[in-house]
C-alpha cells in the first residue's frame, strides 16, 4: 500500500491525466445516455470536480491527498495558462476588433459594478467603515483583487479571508451558473463572450463557465477576462478606496 | 515538426507574461496585469506568420492545438483543487456578495451586447 501511495505522489501529473480523463469520460457518459446531453458533459465533469473538492475540504481540494496533488500542478496557474493562450490559435482578429471598446467598457463597468454591490452588500451586514467596504467589494470582483487591496489599506486578517471567500465564492458560482443562463444572455458568439469576460473577471471562473458552455467561445472570454484583477487591483485602494473614505 | 508549434506556444506565453508582470510593476500595482492576453495576442499574430507552403506547417499548429484542448482537463483539475469549502464556509457576507454582485453583472452582459452590435455592422 505504502508502494503504490509512494507511486503515485511520484507520478502526480500523470495521475491527474488520467483523473481528468476519467472524470470527463463519465460525465461524458452520463451526458449522453442519462440527460440526451440537455446538460454538456463538460459542465457536469467540472461540478463533480468542485463537488470532490467540496469533500475533501482542503484548501487546494482534492489535491490536499497526497496521491492526487498533481492536480494542483495540472489545473494551477502555470497550465491554465498556457493552455488558455493556446486557445488564441481559434480567434479571428476581425472579431477581436469588432468587440474592441465594447470589451473596455465591460470591463470598467464590470468592476465598478462588482466593487459598489459588493461593499453594499457587506454595509448592510454590518461592516460599515470604509476599509471593510473596500476590502469586501475588492473581494467581490477576484480572490486575488481582494487580499491585495485588504492589504494595501491595511484591513484585518478577518476580512481580508471574508474577501477571499467572496472571491472563491464568484468563481465557483460563474462556473456553475454560465451554461445555465447562457441562452438567456445570448452568450452564444464572440462578441458576447468578450463583454462577458469584462464584466464577470474572474478568469478560472470565465473560463471554466465557457468551456462548459461552448469550448469555442473560451478565447474571447479568457482576453477580456485576463485584464480585468489588474483593473480591479488598480482601481479598489485608491480612487474607490478614497471615494468611500469620503462617504462613509 | 510538432515541436515546433509548442516551441512557439510557449515563446508567446513567456513573453505575454513577462510584459504583463512589467506592466503590472510599471503602473505600480505588482502582479500580472493582462499576461494571458499579450500572449494570446502574440499568438494570433504568429500564427499568421506560419507560412501553408513550408512543408510542416499543419504539424506545427497541431503542437499548439493539443494544447487548446487540453484546455477542457486543465479546467476540471483546477475546478477540483479550488477551497470550495472556504468558499462555502466563509458566512453569508461572502456568500451574498459574491453571488449577489455577479448576478447584477450578468443581468448587464446584454445591455452592453446590444451597444456593441450597430458598431459590427458597420
Amino acid at each position: 500500500m505504502e508502494l503504490l501511495t509512494e507511486f503515485f505522489i511520484k507520478n502526480g501529473l500523470i495521475v491527474a491525466f488520467l483523473f481528468a480523463g476519467i472524470t470527463l469520460f463519465i460525465a461524458n457518459w452520463l451526458s449522453g445516455k442519462l440527460l440526451k446531453k440537455r446538460i454538456p458533459g463538460v459542465a457536469m465533469a467540472i461540478f463533480a470536480a468542485l463537488v470532490l473538492a467540496y469533500l475533501a475540504g482542503g484548501e487546494k481540494g482534492v489535491a490536499t491527498y497526497p496521491v492526487l496533488a498533481g492536480l494542483a500542478i495540472l489545473g494551477g496557474s502555470m497550465f491554465r495558462d498556457f493552455a488558455i493562450v493556446a486557445t488564441a490559435m481559434g480567434v479571428r482578429f476581425s472579431e477581436l476588433r469588432a468587440t474592441g471598446w465594447a470589451g473596455v467598457i465591460s470591463l470598467v463597468a464590470g468592476v465598478t459594478i462588482t466593487f459598489f454591490i459588493g461593499g453594499m452588500i457587506g454595509y448592510a451586514m454590518g461592516y460599515r467603515d470604509a476599509v471593510s467596504f473596500t476590502t469586501i467589494g475588492a473581494g467581490a470582483c477576484t480572490y486575488i483583487v481582494g487580499p491585495v487591496t485588504g492589504a494595501a489599506i491595511g484591513a484585518s486578517s478577518e476580512l481580508i479571508a471574508i474577501s477571499i471567500a467572496a472571491g472563491v465564492m464568484k468563481t465557483v458560482f460563474v462556473t456553475i451558473i454560465t451554461p445555465i443562463v447562457a441562452g438567456r444572455i445570448g452568450l452564444d458568439n464572440p462578441t458576447t463572450a468578450m463583454i462577458f469576460g469584462g464584466m464577470i473577471g474572474t478568469t478560472s471562473g470565465v473560463a471554466a463557465g465557457l468551456a462548459a458552455t461552448d469550448p469555442k467561445l473560451v478565447p474571447y472570454g479568457a482576453m477580456t477576462s485576463t485584464f480585468y484583477t489588474g483593473l480591479g487591483v488598480l482601481l479598489c485602494p485608491s480612487l474607490f478606496y478614497v471615494l468611500m473614505t469620503n462617504v462613509l | 515538426m510538432k515541436i515546433y508549434g509548442v516551441a512557439v506556444l510557449a515563446a508567446c506565453f513567456l513573453v505575454g507574461q513577462l510584459l504583463g508582470i512589467y506592466l503590472g510593476q510599471w503602473i505600480g500595482v505588482g502582479g500580472n496585469v493582462g499576461g494571458v492576453g499579450f500572449g494570446m495576442l502574440l499568438l494570433i499574430w504568429a500564427n499568421e506568420h506560419i507560412r501553408d507552403d513550408r512543408p510542416g506547417a499543419d504539424k506545427t499548429r497541431e503542437g499548439i492545438f493539443f494544447w487548446s484542448a487540453m484546455y477542457i482537463p486543465v479546467v476540471i483539475a483546477m475546478a477540483a483543487t479550488l477551497n470550495v469549502r472556504a468558499a462555502v464556509s466563509g458566512g453569508w457576507v461572502a456568500v451574498l456578495a459574491g453571488i449577489l454582485a455577479t448576478s447584477a453583472c450578468y443581468f448587464l452582459i446584454p445591455v452592453i451586447a446590444r451597444m456593441a452590435k450597430p458598431d459590427e455592422q458597420e
